[in-house]
């Protein structure tokens, strides 16, 4: 990893930040993708508010247009990656931040920010289970790695 | 009306870091979790960045005693470890340690998707839904399961 790229993680991590801290200053609300996703799409209570939900959904995907539009170009596909591999993980992903309330934005950046132990401890177990799993299918399986 | 302004803001911002940080580049991601292989630290400089900002930021607004356009905080008061957390955690690992996607750049990358999205994202979906069907499942059998008892005790 060249210096550059640190720098662009780092301030990449930085706005990440701040978009979390403005939310939970100005709204009450913490910017936890998986939820904010699950309550728009399939469990919105009276009680909650769409709109801002909505919004943020949005946001994110022009924030990213204006990103690949000036800056970088968008990634592209793997050719080699199995795409029963992405349904997959797509399914477990989906399932395991529904079932343990919380993603790596949800737990990981807000949680770990707001010194919540239950998200200190969902991130530490997603952290390590994501590289073993890696590993394993990478280095044991041989699949998905950047050989094909 | 502010709040919805709010909403677009942050998440624009949030976007724009995530394609900026190489959230949204699944083989970068692979490469961080990938210790066994070329590691690539650099993830390490995102959730540093991000969590370096709420971490500190965090502490002196939750000083304040309600948002500024809000009358309460909306995060869980829940404190207790339990066994969903645990296995959604476990289960949420394996998923982006396959695959290299966590919600957020998955969402995001529909700004830009390849083939790779169209894959992912709906089988992400897919998972939620499954899983909150699942979840008022159990609600249901719990809240059956307690009617039965007060009516055996009665």
């Amino acid at each position: 990893m060249n210096s550059y790229a640190m720098v662009q993680s780092l301030s990449g991590g930085v706005l990440i930040g701040v978009a979390a801290a403005l939310l939970l200053w100005l709204t009450g609300h913490v910017a936890g993708i998986s939820g904010i996703i699950g309550r728009v799409l399939f469990a919105i209570k009276k009680s909650d508010e769409l709109m801002w939900r909505v919004l943020f959904l949005i946001g994110l995907v022009v924030g990213a247009k204006l990103y690949y539009s000036g800056f970088a170009a968008a990634p592209a596909g793997r050719d080699h990656f199995p795409a029963w591999l992405l349904i997959l993980s797509g399914l477990l992903v989906g399932f395991g931040t529904s079932l343990g309330k919380g993603c790596t934005s949800g737990h990981g950046v807000c949680g770990l920010g707001r010194l919540s132990v239950r998200s200190l401890v969902a991130t530490l177990i997603f952290l390590s289970v994501a590289i073993i799993t890696t590993t394993l299918v990478r280095h044991v399986f041989g699949l998905g790695g950047s050989n094909g | 009306m502010a709040k919805s302004f709010v909403g677009l803001l942050t998440g624009l911002i949030f976007g724009f870091g995530l394609a900026l940080s190489g959230m949204t580049q699944p083989e970068k991601v692979l490469g961080f979790l990938d210790v066994a292989g070329q590691w690539d630290p650099s993830l390490l400089f995102v959730l540093g960045g991000a969590v370096g900002v709420t971490a500190v930021s965090f502490h002196f607004i939750l000083r304040r005693k309600q948002p500024l356009l809000d009358s309460r905080y909306y995060f869980s008061s829940e404190t207790h470890i339990d066994r969903a957390l645990v296995l959604g955690a476990v289960i949420f690992g394996a998923g982006w340690g396959i695959g290299g996607y966590c919600p957020g750049p998955a969402v995001t990358l529909l700004a830009a998707p390849s083939w790779e999205l169209w894959a992912f994202l709906p089988a992400m979906l897919l998972g939620i839904y499954v899983e909150k069907l699942w979840e008022a499942a159990r609600e249901n059998k719990a809240a059956v399961a307690e009617v039965a008892e007060q009516n055996d005790c009665s």
